[in-house]
C-alpha cells in the first residue's frame, strides 16, 4: 500500500521527448542501522524499477541500499504511440507496486 | 524575611513575569522572523517548493485519501467537513487551541482524534502513526500560506506561560535552554549547521535525517535528546505547551506544510 506520484504529460506529438517522473513511498532500510533497542533493524529495500511503454521497456533501474527513502526517479523518453507507461517497483521479497499512466500521442 | 519584603519581592516577580509576557520585543524574540526554510541550502529549498518531489506530499496523498474514507462508523471526515479544501483553509493556523468542550489545550494531532472519538465512534490514532501524520499534513497542507494567529488568552495563558517556561529552562546534561540558541544564537553556526529560530511553520514536515515525515513533537524529542535532556512523550502537556508557545512566537510567519527540513 505504497503511495505512489507519477508525473507525465497526458498528450504529447509524435516524436516529442518528454520528462517523466516517479515517486515511491518506502523506507529502503539498509539493514546497517539499529533501533532504540539496539536491535539491527532487517533491510527492507526496492531492488528493481521497470518502465514501460506501450509495452517495450523504456526505463530500468537496479536499487542498492545506499539509496535514499521514499526513491524519485526523473527521465525522458520519446513519445510514439498512444499507450500506457507502466511503473512497476519490485522489492527484494518479490513484492511490488505498479501504476498505470496512459499517454495520448496526436 | 520579613512578611512585607516577601510580598514586595512576590510583586515584583508576577511584574516582572508582565513584562516579559507584554513586551513581543524582548530580546528574548529573533526580529526579523526567519522560517526554518530560510536557513536551508538552495536545494533542500528546492526540494520543498516543489510540489512534485517534496516527499512530504506522500503523505498528503495519503492523507486526502483517508479523509473522505469512510470509517467502521460510517462518517468518512468529508461527512462533516465537505470542501474541505476551502472550509477548512486557514484552520491549522489557529492550533493549538483550547477545545471548548473539554476546556483543554489541543494541537492539530489532538483535534483529529478528538473528531475519530466523538464523531467517528474510532480509537484515536496513535501519535505518529502513518495515518496520523497523513491527516494532520493534509489539514495543515490546507492552510498553507495562512499567517499564523493563535489565541493566549483565557485558559490558553497558562498554557503559554507554561510553553515560555519550558523553551526558557535550562535542562539536559548539557544544561541548555531552547532559547539559548533559538533566541540568542540564531544564525550562527554549530558544527556544519546554521542555528536556525526554532520556528514550526513546515511542521508536519519531510525531515532528511528522519528519511520521513515527522509531527513538531518528534521535533521536539530531537531537541531535547539533543541537549541530553530526557525527551517528553509525543502529545505531552510539556510539548502542548510549548508547541502554543512557538505559534505565538512565530505568528505572522506562514503555515509552509510540507515543510523540509534537515
Amino acid at each position: 500500500m505504497a503511495t505512489i506520484r507519477i508525473a507525465a504529460p497526458n498528450t504529447a506529438s509524435a516524436g516529442e521527448v518528454i520528462e517523466l517522473k516517479a515517486l515511491i513511498q518506502h523506507p529502503m532500510e539498509t539493514g546497517y542501522r539499529s533501533g532504540p533497542d539496539g536491535k539491527r533493524i532487517e533491510r527492507d529495500i526496492i531492488e528493481k524499477f521497470e518502465v514501460t511503454y506501450d509495452g517495450e521497456t523504456v526505463f530500468e533501474a537496479d536499487l542498492q541500499p545506499g539509496i535514499a527513502a521514499n526513491p524519485i526517479f526523473t527521465f525522458y523518453t520519446r513519445a510514439a504511440a498512444s499507450g500506457p507507461i507502466v511503473f512497476k517497483w519490485t522489492d527484494q521479497n518479490g513484492e511490488s507496486w505498479s501504476k498505470t499512466h496512459d499517454l495520448t500521442v496526436e | 524575611m520579613k512578611p512585607g519584603l516577601a510580598l514586595l519581592s512576590a510583586l515584583c516577580l508576577t511584574a516582572c513575569g508582565d513584562v516579559v509576557a507584554d513586551t513581543k520585543s524582548s530580546p528574548a524574540h529573533p526580529q526579523p522572523l526567519q522560517s526554518g526554510y530560510e536557513f536551508l541550502q538552495p536545494q533542500t529549498q528546492a526540494l520543498q517548493d516543489d510540489d512534485f518531489a517534496n516527499p512530504g506530499f506522500l503523505w498528503i496523498d495519503r492523507g486526502e485519501a483517508l479523509f473522505s474514507t469512510a470509517t467502521a462508523s460510517g462518517n468518512a471526515c468529508s461527512d462533516c467537513h465537505n470542501e474541505a479544501s476551502s472550509s477548512l483553509a486557514g484552520a491549522a493556523a489557529h492550533y493549538p487551541l483550547i477545545d471548548p468542550e473539554s476546556g483543554d489545550l489541543v494541537n492539530l494531532e489532538g483535534r483529529i482524534n478528538l473528531c475519530r472519538t466523538r464523531h467517528q465512534e474510532e480509537a484515536p490514532l496513535e501519535y505518529e502513526s502513518d495515518e496520523l501524520l497523513s491527516l494532520t499534513a493534509y489539514v495543515a497542507y490546507l492552510s498553507r500560506g495562512t499567517p499564523i494567529s493563535v489565541d493566549i488568552e483565557g485558559a490558553a495563558a497558562d498554557w503559554y506561560a507554561r510553553g515560555r517556561d519550558y523553551f526558557e529552562t535550562r535542562r539536559g546534561q548539557f544544561n541548555l535552554s531552547c532559547t539559548q540558541c533559538h533566541d540568542d544564537n540564531w544564525g550562527k553556526n554549530l558544527r556544519g549547521d546554521t542555528i536556525s529560530q526554532g520556528h514550526g511553520t513546515g511542521f508536519p514536515a519531510y525531515r532528511l535525517e528522519w528519511q520521513s515525515l515527522g509531527s513538531l513533537h518528534r521535533r521536539l524529542r530531537d531537541c531535547d535528546a539533543g541537549v541530553r535532556a530526557e525527551p517528553r512523550p509525543y502529545g505531552s502537556a510539556d510539548y502542548l505547551a510549548v508547541e502554543l508557545y512557538l505559534a505565538k512566537r512565530a505568528e505572522g510567519l506562514e503555515v509552509e506544510t510540507p515543510g523540509v527540513r534537515r
